[in-house]
């Protein structure tokens, strides 16, 4: 079979932090480099890998956008900057006149597949936060809002909405997977969950494999970060609410927020820079959690923790406001 | 005749940059840097209950956002009523140094070397090992250190959960306790890193390295390194061949806001540097002009713990950038590891630098600060106590004024809070590069990029002039923190 021509991938970056393509270079088994190998993706052009600067990247990136140069797939890290008073100019393209915003919309258009890199480009992300006097919007979504830059409607070339890699920042298996799936030319609506994510990792819950669960089923909690118990009855964990697979597929070799000793903010959700309170707080009325698990009887959550709760083991009330798992207790460690 | 030159998008830099270069007979005459990217971070933590800043302020930056953190959390722990255990002290350390030594690496690897594989050098006798070594994606190096890095980044999978945007640094310490199993295992990934710092990137032990003490050592050492391994030297043979030394020359003062909080004091100290000797950091007289900057006034000007300058995009004036332009005691101030290193002492930056910073300078700072700080981690890491605790969480003072001052990869970074009843009223940040790359101030002054800029050569018939990138990553930019 004769190889196919190497698809081709344009990254532009504007209202973010840079941090989706620094977790993406930490990509392991196998690298970066190696994953677009392997999914058969060439880089046409990336802010912080090629060479090219100045006029050599503006005239790749105008090619594309005036429809000279094909493109295949483009990938957006950061939010569309829509200010001040929809003029884009909090974002403009160095070296031009343009706005950001103007030529990431002609280019979006130009391309086969395009790609929202984190929860900005997806959805706004944090730098939507604090009322949002910068105007930061998603491709195609403000916030929960479906729109955004491209509108409701908009397809690309292979027939498919944007596809929001979201997250704060993406765990790098994330995106590279999906270059590979649609490298292979294997990914396709039946992928994408309601707002788009890749199931590749929103076709989880971050509770799942969460090393908490035990704590989680007996309702032994956490009270402080840095505890070993469950941190969604005091410490606002989302991870029941929150779609990713960070507790399954580990970051940076071995981690997850969780195992840090810190609470899912669910970064993946839109809006999630905005939760109405702090994000270690767990919002309650007449004690109870009002973030429960979304399809589950409230009623039921309640008798059923109250019953766990009663039938606690000592080692996991004991273990929930430790910093340490004693594991099997206290005098099984050899002296 | 005067021949103006507009460089952007300028890339390999993290974030967005544009310079224009004002030139005539070959060199550049002036510079205006331009940040044309704002966010708006500083007002959008006002009205936050104060320990959120630890959730927003790391995602100003991306690369440096450990650095972030500790700032936010240096600030709040200002505010009064907390002590951090040593355990967690030193636990906030490696995750500190792990992201630091990552940017020099990175930047070394990925943004700066690049380079010199340009087609501009194609017919310089050292160009083919050079080009083939550190070709954008396609050369080998690219190979060799992603790999390296990302098992380097598994530090903080275990010390903070993830990276980047970690929560696990908290103004009493980390969130994370670590077992003795684990301690054995971060060791086991420290040495894997030395390993290839001293096969791949230095060809020497890194304590070889650490203690090169002169000019004179460091050229013979590169000598004896040229037949071997050593990306390091390879640098350093090209540095000389192009005359690194005396590009991107710049008479600033140098400062060090101290990086790596120790029981003693900071591990690398705090303090200013100008003209071959010591000078006054008198931090009360830190203020951020606006003068050619797109903001108006709407603070006091007494300093960042009171001023607020607020975007007003007008392109009229004399604006040109949304970078404020900082200044200590009016003047402007060049930061990042050369000038660490030389508020340090360290002989060797003093002696490569007397003669002003300069391209070459920068870059051995940052490969020295590699030797010289892997080997404290190994320190700090035995000093852990796998019994202690690693935080401590006693209440914070829930209204108050502080300053939480740090050192990032590339220089000294400031978070200034105001606190009321538990809510954020007040932010300022003033990072790095805003520092490096600040526009010009009222009195005229330009910022230290747009100083190492004037008298760098053009080429004839360069478009983007080379050695102007040479001078602009030297600095190695984060454009996303200067301007958050």
């Amino acid at each position: 079979m004769a190889k196919s021509p190497p698809l081709r991938l344009l990254w532009l970056q504007s209202g973010g932090c840079g941090g989706c393509t620094m977790s993406l270079i930490g990509a392991q088994g196998p690298d970066l480099v190696r994953s677009l190998e392997i999914a058969g993706v060439e880089i046409a052009w990336h802010p912080s890998l090629s060479e090219e600067t100045g006029s050599e990247a503006a005239s790749i990136i105008n090619a594309i956008a005036e429809g000279r140069e094909e493109i295949d797939i483009v990938c957006l890290e950061g939010s569309v900057m829509t200010g001040p008073n929809g003029t884009g100019m909090f974002h403009r393209m160095a070296g031009s006149d343009q706005s950001m915003m103007s030529v990431i919309e002609k280019v979006a258009r130009r391309a086969r597949y395009v790609v929202a890199v984190g929860s900005c480009a997806a959805f706004g992300g944090i730098t939507a936060a604090g009322g949002n006097e910068v105007g930061a919007i998603g491709l195609a979504y403000d916030g929960k809002q479906a729109g955004g830059l491209l509108g409701e409607d908009f397809r690309s070339g292979s027939g498919l909405p944007v596809i929001n890699i979201s997250g704060c920042p993406i765990h790098p298996d994330w995106f590279t997977e999906t270059i590979m799936q649609i490298g292979a030319g294997a990914f396709d609506e039946r992928d994408m969950d309601d707002l788009q994510r890749p199931l590749n990792f929103a076709g989880h819950l971050v509770h799942h494999g969460c090393s908490r669960n035990e704590f989680y089923e007996f309702k032994a909690s956490a009270q402080k970060l840095c505890d070993m118990g469950c941190m969604m009855e005091n410490l606002g964990c989302k991870g029941t609410q929150a779609r990713a697979d960070c507790n399954i597929r580990a970051w940076n070799g071995s981690g997850s927020c969780l195992d840090g000793n810190y609470p899912c903010i669910n970064c993946t959700a839109p809006e999630f820079e905005e939760p109405g309170h702090g994000f270690t707080k767990t919002p309650k009325i007449s004690g109870i959690p009002i973030g429960l698990p979304t399809d589950m009887p409230k009623a039921w959550f309640v008798a059923l923790a109250s019953l766990s709760k009663a039938a606690t083991p000592e080692r996991l009330n004991r273990d929930a406001t430790s910093d340490r798992l004693s594991a099997l207790g206290e005098g099984k460690r050899r002296k | 005749m005067t021949k103006r030159i507009v460089m952007g998008p300028f890339n390999r830099v993290e974030g967005d940059l544009e310079v224009r270069l004002d030139s005539s007979e070959g060199q550049v005459i002036s510079a205006e840097v331009t940040s044309p990217l704002y966010r708006g971070f500083e007002k959008m933590l006002v009205g936050k209950p104060m320990m959120d800043a630890l959730v927003y302020s790391p995602r100003i930056c991306g690369i440096c956002s450990v650095s972030q953190s500790v700032a936010a959390a240096y600030a709040l722990a200002g505010l009064g009523g907390r002590s951090v255990p040593p355990a967690g002290r030193h636990a906030v350390n490696l995750v500190h140094a792990v992201e630091n030594l990552a940017d020099h690496f990175t930047h070394f690897y990925l943004f700066f070397m690049p380079d010199f594989a340009r087609d501009t050098y194609a017919d310089e006798p050292w160009y083919q090992p050079v080009a083939e070594r550190f070709a954008a994606v396609k050369g080998t190096a690219a190979k060799d250190a992603l790999p390296a890095r990302a098992a380097w980044m598994e530090m903080l999978g275990i010390l903070a959960g993830k990276w980047p945007h970690t929560l696990s640094i908290q103004p009493g310490g980390s969130t994370r306790a670590i077992s003795r199993s684990e301690k054995v295992r971060l060791g086991a990934i420290i040495a894997q890193f030395r390993l290839y710092l001293e096969r791949t990137l230095f060809g020497d032990t890194l304590e070889n390295v650490a203690g090169l003490f002169s000019a004179d050592a460091l050229w013979q050492w590169a000598d004896q390194r040229a037949s071997a391994t050593s990306d390091f030297a390879m640098f350093l043979q090209v540095s000389r061949k192009l005359g690194l030394s005396k590009l991107g020359v710049s008479h600033n003062l140098h400062m060090s806001f101290g990086a790596y909080c120790l029981q003693e004091g900071h591990f690398l100290k705090r303090g200013a540097w100008q003209n071959g000797g010591p000078a006054v950091l008198a931090l009360d007289r830190i203020r951020e002009d606006i003068s050619h900057a797109w903001y108006r006034s709407a603070g006091d000007a007494s300093g960042p713990l009171n001023d607020f300058p607020v975007p007003d995009y007008d392109t009229s004036g004399d604006a040109y950038s949304w970078c404020k332009a900082p200044r200590l005691d009016g003047a402007p101030v060049e930061v990042g590891a050369l000038s660490r290193l030389l508020v340090d002492g360290h002989p060797l930056l003093r002696e490569l630098a007397a003669n002003g910073a300069n391209v070459e300078a920068r870059i051995v700072a940052r490969m020295l600060e590699l030797a010289l700080i892997v080997p404290q981690m190994e320190q700090w890491l035995a000093a852990i106590d796998t019994e202690e605790r690693f935080i401590d969480h006693s209440p914070l003072a829930e209204d108050g004024e502080a300053a939480g001052l740090t050192e990032a990869a590339r220089g000294s970074l400031g978070h200034w809070l105001r606190t009321r009843n538990g809510e954020i009223e007040h932010y300022q940040i003033i990072a790095p590069t805003t520092w490096n790359f600040s526009p010009r101030d009222a009195q005229g002054n330009p910022g230290p990029l747009e100083q190492a800029l004037a008298g760098t050569p053009i080429r004839e018939g360069e478009v983007e002039p080379v050695a102007v990138q040479h001078v602009v990553r030297s600095f190695d930019p984060c454009m996303v923190c200067t301007v958050h």
